[in-house]
């Protein structure tokens, strides 16, 4: 892992620590008494700290999940070079676009 | 070939990659080490056991086997540490290493680890006026101090996992050896052994399972040493520079 793959993986990872544990402690306090999909919609509906939030959050998973992938697959088996790159890159690529398209429908459509 | 309290049954890796057990009768004797055990093997029994060793004294870290599973100095290992009265002592060659033939391996690829760590001094380009003063209470002093007792036995790198993960992994030797040079205040190439240190295989691989400094004949503790290129080299990366 070069020393760029190692500062991403272990920034992405403090704010990961921070991201689940708020993103739990909203689910189990938001539904504690009962909650409907189109309630929580309506709560998130247009606003910027929850799409300001799971942005970086997503953010923060496309950065780690590649980099993690990446070090599992290189100690694993022989897969090594450009093409292992490209994959984990496009694998970013994907994590980051469905989770920005989950965002927007959360927060926006 | 049973055993009974005055001897010791031995098994004893026969051939390189592919190879089987030979199985062994020695007498036990007070304070014999695993190496006296070889030798006698070799001497009295099949002179056509390969094995390596020099000083028997624990200097040359040449003898470094496989002993009932774990990696040992065999020079410095005693039977009764190895195995208790009545077991069997198991010798094999060193993990991670190519098998030469029976106990001896090839320790080219380890040591072409220590010069792709950049593991020699680099001098100044100009020679120095007077001597170099180096305090002995510098901390960069100290952290050399505790990493420069390696005698390159190999047992830090068979004790291993990411090197069984990855054969191109630098290992805990190499690491430490450079990890010495970049808390030398005379070296003159601190960045480049950074740079060298830090590649793909390098000191960032480690998952600090620690089996090197567990397994360590001399208790040096690589796995702090690779602590330290790793905050050296995120240090470097972040400023541009070479940290001392």
């Amino acid at each position: 892992m070069t020393p760029v793959l190692f500062l991403a993986q272990r920034l992405s990872a403090v704010v990961l620590a921070a991201a689940v544990a708020v993103h739990l402690a909203t689910i189990f306090y938001a539904v504690r008494g009962g909650l409907t999909a189109g309630d929580i919609l309506a709560r998130t509906h247009g606003s910027l700290g929850v799409f300001a939030f799971y942005s970086v959050f997503v953010l923060a998973v496309a950065v780690h999940a590649p980099i993690g992938l990446r070090n599992v697959i290189r100690e694993w088996t022989p897969w090594r070079g450009r093409s292992l790159d490209a994959i984990l890159i496009a694998f970013a690529l994907m994590l980051l676009a469905l989770g920005l398209r989950a965002v927007i429908a959360v927060c926006v459509a | 070939m049973a055993a009974d309290h005055d001897t010791i049954t031995v098994e004893v890796w026969r051939g390189a990659a592919k190879g089987a057990f030979q199985t062994f009768c020695v007498p036990r004797r007070p304070n014999q080490t695993v190496l006296d055990v070889v030798t006698e093997i070799q001497r009295e029994q099949d002179p056509t056991l390969s094995y390596r060793f020099a000083c028997r004294v624990g200097m040359c870290g040449s003898c470094a086997m496989t002993v009932n599973g774990r990696p040992r100095w065999t020079c410095r290992t005693r039977v009764s540490q190895a195995a208790a009265d009545g077991d069997t002592l198991r010798l094999e060659p060193l993990r991670n290493f190519t098998v030469v033939k029976d106990l001896a391996v090839e320790m080219n690829a380890f040591f072409d680890k220590w010069r792709d760590a950049r593991g020699a001094f680099e001098p100044a380009p100009q020679v120095p006026a007077d001597f170099a003063v180096v305090p002995p209470a510098t901390p960069a002093r100290q952290a050399a101090d505790a990493a420069i007792e390696c005698i390159g036995c190999g047992v830090c790198y068979a004790a291993c996992d990411v090197v069984a993960w990855d054969p191109d992994y630098l290992g805990p030797a190499a690491l430490n050896r450079a990890w010495t040079l970049v808390n030398d205040v005379r070296d003159a190439a601190p960045k480049e052994r950074l740079a060298a240190v830090a590649g793909d295989s390098g000191c960032q691989c480690c998952h600090t399972h620690m089996s090197c400094t567990s397994f360590c004949p001399k208790a040096i503790a690589p796995t702090y040493s690779i602590a330290g290129l790793k905050r050296a080299v995120l240090w470097g990366t972040l400023t541009g520079g070479a940290p001392r």
